[in-house]
């Protein structure tokens, strides 16, 4: 059997319509989970699979499951996070496009599951296209009796609706995404009280991602010990790559998790190598948050191990010599790449994305990006490669949501790893300026 | 409040069908659909009147419409061109030359970023990640996403809108179609 489970079926021909998805075994699971499954038997397999969220935090969706409180009388809500905005990151937007009914089944099954009756899928503002596919995939489906009322007649009713949002990162943190899906700024809530408690509209609510929910339908379908038994060690299972930057074959690629980090980067199956017969020089393996590592470090452990593409092994030796699997936003850096250059490509991020309720993040993101400009317009000084250093760690840990580590880990990843790189753009601007980068100083503005 | 502000009646069966969506006491959370709304229905950009009207539809406050509105990137508070040509920069994009395309359009429409030109045909804005990493360089124009951008294929793609006199800043909402993304990716 393959060790594909969410994109075995991607390249027929007709998959992303109702009829052609139910040939191909569609909509098994929503019969299976309604019709012969209770709800606890579901949370089961789910927990004996393993799988853990896919949206980047890894936390076991079982566990966050079995946590959703359920107080008589008050509705529970599950919201999926579509909310895809990690830069590197863009397998949610591949598999809604090309197998929306996948992820439609997937809502169902897990709704039924956690006894909710209303679901939200809360898209990003700029996947109008994506939305539209949904918002047809949605149609065919309630004409079909996979949504509505009494589901297969076993008096199970549900209700799906699209949600779009209008451009804020933020969002895809799930308190920030429960507050713009309630019409207001996407300012992330202080926890306790956690979603499952408190969600929407102050209802116990789960929220998942795109590709968690979707994996739910081969764990109903094939059982949580099938799951399971893909995959190594805390990483069961399958994952979707978003492999951007450098290589022959940019794309989506469902992965057995435990790959060899090697094989992934040079195996013609997946990159197929890095393009123009470069060498390799660095990866940021899980999204833009996740620290950057050099090529020593991404292909092998500290301990000579070969890296593999795990949660456990990406994460080893801490952040001092290893990463985190994140979202699996895998951008690849050639020889020539600035370091320096894109990193500042990342500060911008943050500081355009940050929220501002938090004075670390507000503060601290914009003065690393003018530090980083200043730097790459060769007027910094050592002494502001030292104060970057400083501003990133009175971030971390000071802020109400992840967003302050985000954008502090990756500063500190790019010093740690790269330092003679920044000291050289400061001690001899214009080697690097003008010759290796092509990067012309009075342009800076302009991007 | 300006009287001259209306839905058409075709947004309006849009507006009642997305508050259907939510409890009947939380209207409230149409606000992010209705305002995508609004802006396609009046020239791409939410003025104060635009606000105004939004909120007296969702019959919450003045005040709250504002300040969704001006925490969102994708909400234009002032007018813009008739294509927005949104360009990618982050990292990826970035590292697949996005600077070459955004100085290639700056010098071709002879306008700095975040500007429009005089016509009022284009205006041209850089953002950050638009999730199409691996399709690098992009930019968004409305609904649709041009991938795999080389200078020479920026250059048609700003001719073939600037014939079609298309108002893609803000027809997303209705009229985008996801045949003409797929078709933009394959090249």
């Amino acid at each position: 059997m393959s060790k594909k489970r969410l994109l075995q079926n991607i390249d027929i021909p007709g998959i992303n319509t109702i009829e052609v998805y139910r040939n191909h075994g569609g909509y098994k699971a929503v019969e299976k989970a309604l019709k012969e499954m209770t709800t606890d038997q579901i949370l089961e397999e789910v927990k004996l699979s393993g799988l853990r969220g896919r949206g980047g935090a890894g936390f076991p969706t079982g566990m966050k499951w079995s946590f959703l409180a359920k107080p008589e009388g008050v509705p529970r809500y599950l919201v999926c996070n579509a909310d895809e905005s990690e830069p590197g990151t863009f397998k949610d937007r591949y598999l809604m496009e090309k197998i929306p009914h996948l992820l439609i089944e997937g809502m169902i099954v897990s709704s039924y599951a956690l006894g909710a009756n209303t679901a939200y899928i809360y898209i990003r503002g700029e996947y109008f296209y994506v939305h539209r596919i949904l918002e047809n995939a949605i149609k065919e489906a309630y004409s079909k009796g996979w949504l509505g009322k009494n589901i297969l007649g076993t008096g199970y009713d549900l209700d799906l609706y699209m949600q779009i949002g209008a451009g804020a990162y933020i969002c895809g943190e799930e308190t920030a995404l429960l507050e713009s899906l309630e019409g207001k700024r996407g300012n992330p809530r202080i926890k306790p009280p956690f979603p499952a408690v408190a969600g929407l509209w102050g209802c116990p609510t789960v929220v998942n991602n795109v590709e968690t929910i979707a994996a739910v339908v081969p764990i109903v379908n094939h059982g949580g010990a099938d799951y399971a038994a893909i995959g190594v060690g805390k990483s069961t299972g399958t994952k979707l790559i978003s492999a951007s930057g450098h290589i022959n074959k940019p794309g989506v690629y469902e992965i057995e998790l435990g790959l060899p980090v090697e094989e992934f980067i040079y195996s013609d199956e997946y990159c197929g190598g890095i393009r123009n017969r470069k060498e390799l020089k660095a990866v940021v393996a899980g999204g833009s948050s996740v620290p950057i590592l050099p090529k020593e470090l991404i292909l092998k452990t500290a301990s000579g191990e070969p890296r593999l593409m795990s949660y456990e092994s990406l994460g080893e030796g801490g952040f001092q010599t290893g990463t985190m699997l994140g979202s699996g936003g895998f951008i690849v850096m050639d020889e020539d790449t600035s370091i320096v250059k894109n990193l500042y490509t990342f500060s911008r991020f943050y500081h355009h994305e940050s929220c501002g309720q938090c004075s670390p993040c507000r503060e601290g993101t914009g003065w690393m990006e003018k530090i980083l400009k200043k730097i790459l317009s060769g007027n910094g000084t050592l002494n502001d490669v030292d104060l970057l250093w400083d501003i990133q760690s009175k971030i971390e840990g000071k802020t109400i949501c992840p967003l302050g580590e985000a954008a502090a880990w990756p500063v500190a990843a790019a010093i740690r790893h790269f330092r003679k790189e920044f000291e050289e753009y400061v001690t001899n601007p214009q080697s690097i300026v003008d010759v290796k980068h092509y990067y012309r100083v009075n342009n800076l503005t302009a991007i | 409040m300006n009287s001259q502000i209306q839905f058409s009646e075709k947004a309006l069966k849009s507006v009642n069908e997305i508050i259907g969506r939510y409890p009947s006491d939380k209207k409230k959370s149409a606000l992010i659909p209705v305002l995508h709304i609004a802006q396609a229905e009046f020239d791409g950009w939410l003025s104060v009147d635009t606000m105004d009207y939004v909120a007296s539809i969702l019959e919450i406050k003045p005040i709250e419409v504002y300040e969704v509105a001006s925490f969102y990137s994708m909400f234009n508070l002032k007018p813009v061109g008739k294509c927005l040509l949104e360009v990618c920069r982050t990292s990826s994009c970035w590292l697949m030359g996005a600077e070459d395309v955004v100085h290639f359009i700056e010098n071709k429409l002879n306008i700095k970023d975040g500007e429009t030109t005089a016509d009022g045909k284009f205006t041209l804005k850089t953002v950050e990640c638009l999730g199409a990493c691996g399709y690098a360089p992009m930019m968004q124009v409305g609904a649709d996403f041009y991938e795999f951008l080389t200078l020479e294929k920026t250059n048609d793609i700003i001719d073939q809108l600037s014939d079609s006199g298309k108002r893609s800043a803000y027809n997303a909402w209705q009229t985008g179609k996801e045949s003409e993304i797929l078709i933009n990716r394959v090249d």
